[in-house]
């Protein structure tokens, strides 16, 4: 395709960051002018805080707005935006693949290629060039390893339906979470609703944000986890809390959650320039060691203490499926689990 | 003589037109603000809610048709008695305690009611979930550890414990309305039956009981509204069990694709049924016709309670440690540690939470700003606007005032999230597109908090008498002068307090809030919201902590301006 002007491209990133080259990059001094970007993304609060401070500390002069809510609830702030014709969000990061499908197609999204993403592998990438995925994860079973010995542990999907974990489980919500969302049309694929009917009779507490489960089970108000994002497991895990992780052999539902550029991004330029800085290398070895993420990029490494996500089965969502299924899983969901 | 010659002056003053002459584009002005805010709104909700393409009733069937709304609906129904009942078990008992009893430490007990009065319910329902989640909680974690008990003590993730939780913050609307009434029933009616041979519960039930009855009933139905329009507690603690109350079902139909009809069809009820309950409680206390409350002479010995005088306080205690002490208590062990569920050891101990919510979390300082800008706003605009009306009203100044006491009593049939809905319709299309900036939760807790400021500066104008006034008059001057030299100045305190209330509903607001914010708009409830999405404890207990600062910063400040109690409950 046009190998050498990316490369120029990346390799310019790099310098930007590395601070080298401040004063003359145009595009910062564009980005300067428009002042901040505006973020509206669905990475966990403390992990989306950081990657802020690392681009105002990279850009001084362009600040970070983050908005941070479930992926679930950012569609529906942009759409009704845009209905009151508000255009506030320059840059849309959540992890529901079929949103983007759903605002390509309505024409709310700019193409731009990041800096850099070539080297990406497929599922990372829109074929039409409007979105790419900026990290991944997988949704897995997770337990409290102070109330569950090892033996005792769930090691599959279909290990949850016993009646002996009743009323001591929790998940979150794919009304709100796009990894919950795409994690409940995964297993639907593998083993039909009939798995969620049958698992809600585990009457499972339900809590919003796949961030979430991850606090219940270290606090121990349930001792196991049947989804949630993988990454806030680990680093709760890192924190030293007694907490196990389960990465179930029929395979686990990856996520790839994209980030685009809105097409009226009222700071396009800052938009630009933030979008490049996600995809670099540094930002996203960051993404792999402090926040445990999974990322497209060939070159980061990833700790010792996680599966490679070769290792792993994976059982990947076909985007445009989610977005046209997506009324229909929260609407069982809600229908099986209550609320 | 007082009121005669009031009523004379009124009756003898064909020609007060001349001098209201100037004044009325004053009042037409505030009429119209008043309808603005309120005809509106519900205008478009009624339209809406019987719109779509054409006029259809179709909205209404599909929430008949849908089991979830229907559930959602008996959910609130159930929810609401039993607060309504357990408010009245617990909140009438402290005030005839407090009112007709020698129990000590009354002055603690009405400040820990008035502590409860004030606390956003949604914090309490917070704290209760690490207080009493059924594994986590700390004190199913120590009844386990004491007994060695299998299974949780309480859990607060169920119906009762959602009842529970909303009746410790709303008990104080009876404890109000019962307090007051029994301050003033003399003593002697209750010693005549006694001398007259009954027994002690004969009296209470022959005698005091049917004095108190219309506050009781009164009472049950303010906690029984309260209990129908919050949004927060059902939130934090029913959707985790599985279950809807109407407000956190309307709040969903907002999710994408909106259904915003269905939304407008399915406040129906919450306003209709908001409409009746205070029409019946309006008639309640219109019957209130007992020569014996109210009346001055008379005396109010205290019961005396004998040995069960510590008892009684220990209870008073027990119910205000379930809603002050233990709630604020964990909130302040969650801001300070890095796993609320560990025990506070040093390694535990941080101020992390402090440093990220303030300095790291980029929503929270403009969270901070937007809500103390609505709150002095809101106060502001809305105390001058409760000073004129009741002025107008009370001093019958302008044709039909009785009208605007209505309307500006009228938003308290309207619940926050109905009010929500109304005025994101309204105010998202053109002519007035509000949505998006701060004035539409301007606007929101404009209408919502005047009910409240109405009654307070009401109270204040009464207590003015009007020959002041009038001797201006005769002296010459103007009707805004006199209002600026005479009326201002007497009712100032007054007006500080109603400036106060709303100041103190505006930065708890979180039912209305929750559906007009925007990322850009957001205020410090929305925030605590997110963050109870995400789990942050830690942040939420920070913001918990500042948010209650800042009300009783407020509290201290209407004590000041009025001299005496909030709640109104004499010594």
């Amino acid at each position: 395709m046009m190998p050498t002007a990316v490369r120029v491209v990346a390799l310019l990133t790099v310098l930007v960051l590395a601070g080298a080259a401040h004063a003359q990059d145009p595009r910062l001094e564009a980005a300067k002018k428009e002042g901040k970007v505006v973020w509206y993304t669905s990475l966990a609060l403390p992990s989306a805080e950081k990657v802020a401070k690392l681009f105002e500390a990279a850009h001084p002069g362009v600040k970070v707005e983050v908005h941070r809510t479930g992926s679930e609830r950012i569609l529906s702030r942009v759409m009704q935006e845009l209905k009151a014709n508000i255009k506030n969000a320059d840059v849309v990061h959540t992890s529901d693949a079929g949103h983007f499908v759903l605002l390509k197609n309505q024409k709310l999204l700019t193409k731009y290629t990041p800096a850099g993403v070539d080297a990406f592998p497929a599922g990372f990438k829109d074929k039409d060039g409007f979105y790419y995925g900026l990290r991944a994860t997988v949704s897995v079973i997770a337990y409290n390893t102070k109330a569950v010995p090892a033996a005792e542990a769930p090691r599959s999907w279909k290990d949850l339906l016993d009646p002996k974990w009743k009323a001591r489980m929790v998940t979150a919500h794919p009304g709100y979470s796009g990894i919950i969302a795409t994690h409940v049309l995964a297993l639907v694929n593998q083993y039909g609703w009939d798995y969620f009917k049958q698992l809600a009779q585990n009457r499972l507490m339900l809590v919003q944000s796949a961030v979430d489960p991850a606090g219940v089970v270290a606090s121990g108000e349930r001792v196991v986890a049947v989804d949630g994002g993988e990454y806030t497991f680990y680093q709760t895990r890192k924190k030293g809390n007694p907490l196990e992780i389960v990465y179930p052999k029929e395979g686990v539902p990856l996520i790839v959650s994209p980030t685009a550029i809105t097409s009226f991004a009222p700071h396009p330029n800052a938009a630009r320039l933030f979008t490049d800085f996600g995809f670099s290398r540094e930002v996203q070895q960051v993404l792999a060691d402090s926040e445990g993420l999974y990322t497209g990029h060939p070159e980061v490494t990833y700790p010792a203490d996680k599966p490679k996500l070769s290792d792993l089965k994976l059982l990947s969502v076909d985007p445009e499926e989610l977005e046209k299924r997506n009324e229909e899983i929260k609407k069982r969901f809600v229908e099986f689990f209550g609320a | 003589m007082t009121v005669l010659a009031g009523d004379v002056a009124r009756v003898a003053a064909p020609g007060r037109w001349a001098g209201v002459d100037r004044a009325l584009p004053v009042w037409a002005a505030v009429v119209l603000a008043l309808l603005f805010l309120m005809a509106l709104p519900l205008g478009w909700l009624v339209w809406m809610s019987v719109g779509g393409a054409g006029v259809t009733l179709g909205h209404y069937l599909a929430v008949l048709d849908s089991p979830a709304l229907m559930q959602a609906l008996w959910n609130t129904v159930v929810l609401a008695l039993w607060v309504g009942v357990a408010s009245i078990a617990i909140g009438a008992p402290l005030a005839w305690l407090t009112a007709r009893t020698d129990v000590p430490g009354k002055g603690l007990i009405r400040s820990l009611v008035l502590a409860s009065f004030v606390t956003p319910p949604f914090l309490g329902a917070f704290a209760w979930v690490m207080l009493a989640g059924p594994n986590a909680g700390l004190l199913n974690v120590a009844w386990r550890d004491l007994t060695g008990a299998d299974g949780p003590l309480v859990d607060i993730f169920t119906m009762p414990g959602l009842v529970f939780v909303m009746t410790i913050y709303t008990f104080p609307y009876v404890y109000i309305m019962v307090a007051n009434t029994l301050a003033l029933i003399a003593s002697d009616l209750e010693e005549a039956a006694a001398i007259l041979g009954a027994g002690r519960v004969s009296t209470a039930r022959t005698v005091t009981l049917p004095m108190v009855a219309p506050a009781l009933a009164s009472g049950f139905i303010l906690a029984v509204l309260q209990a129908i329009a919050l949004f927060g507690s059902p939130a934090i603690l029913a959707l985790p069990a599985g279950f809807h109350t109407i407000t956190t079902q309307i709040w969903s139909l907002f999710q994408y694709p909106p259904k915003v009809e269905l939304a407008a069809a399915f406040s129906m009820p919450l306003l209709l049924a908001t409409a009746l309950l205070l029409l019946v409680q309006k008639r309640l206390l219109g019957r209130r016709g007992y020569a014996a409350v109210g009346g001055k002479g008379g005396q109010r010995r205290p019961i005396p309670l004998g040995v069960w005088r510590y008892p009684a306080l220990l209870g008073c205690l027990g119910v205000m440690a379930c809603a002050i002490f233990l709630p604020y208590g964990i909130l302040t062990k969650a801001a300070l540690s890095r796993a609320w569920a560990q025990p506070l050891t040093w390694s535990n101990l941080t101020l992390d939470n402090f440093t990220f919510t303030f300095f790291e979390y980029s929503a929270t300082q403009a969270a901070i700003v937007n809500t103390l800008q609505l709150g002095v706003a809101t106060a502001t605009v809305g105390a001058v606007l409760v000073a004129l009306l009741s002025y107008v009203t009370n001093r019958r100044l302008v044709i039909g005032h009785q009208l605007v006491a209505f309307l500006a009593l009228a938003p308290i049939v309207i619940p926050g999230v109905v009010l929500a809905v109304a005025l994101f319709i309204a105010y998202t299309r053109p002519p007035f597109v509000l949505y998006g900036t701060l004035a539409i939760l301007f606007v929101a807790y404009l209408t919502k908090e005047m009910p409240v400021g109405y009654a307070q500066s009401e109270a204040t104008f009464r207590a003015i008498p009007p020959e002041l006034e009038e001797a201006g008059r005769i002296l010459g001057a103007g009707r805004l002068r006199i209002l600026r030299d005479v009326t201002a100045p007497l009712a100032r305190s007054g007006i500080i307090a109603a400036w106060c209330f709303i100041f103190i509903g505006v930065i708890r607001e979180l039912s209305a809030s929750i559906i007009l914010f925007t990322p850009a708009t957001k205020v410090m409830s929305v925030v605590i919201f997110d963050l109870k999405e995400e789990g942050q404890f830690g942040a939420i207990a920070v913001l918990g902590i500042a948010m209650l600062a800042l009300t009783f910063a407020t509290v201290v400040l209407v004590q000041r301006a009025l001299g005496r109690d909030v709640l109104g409950v004499r010594e």
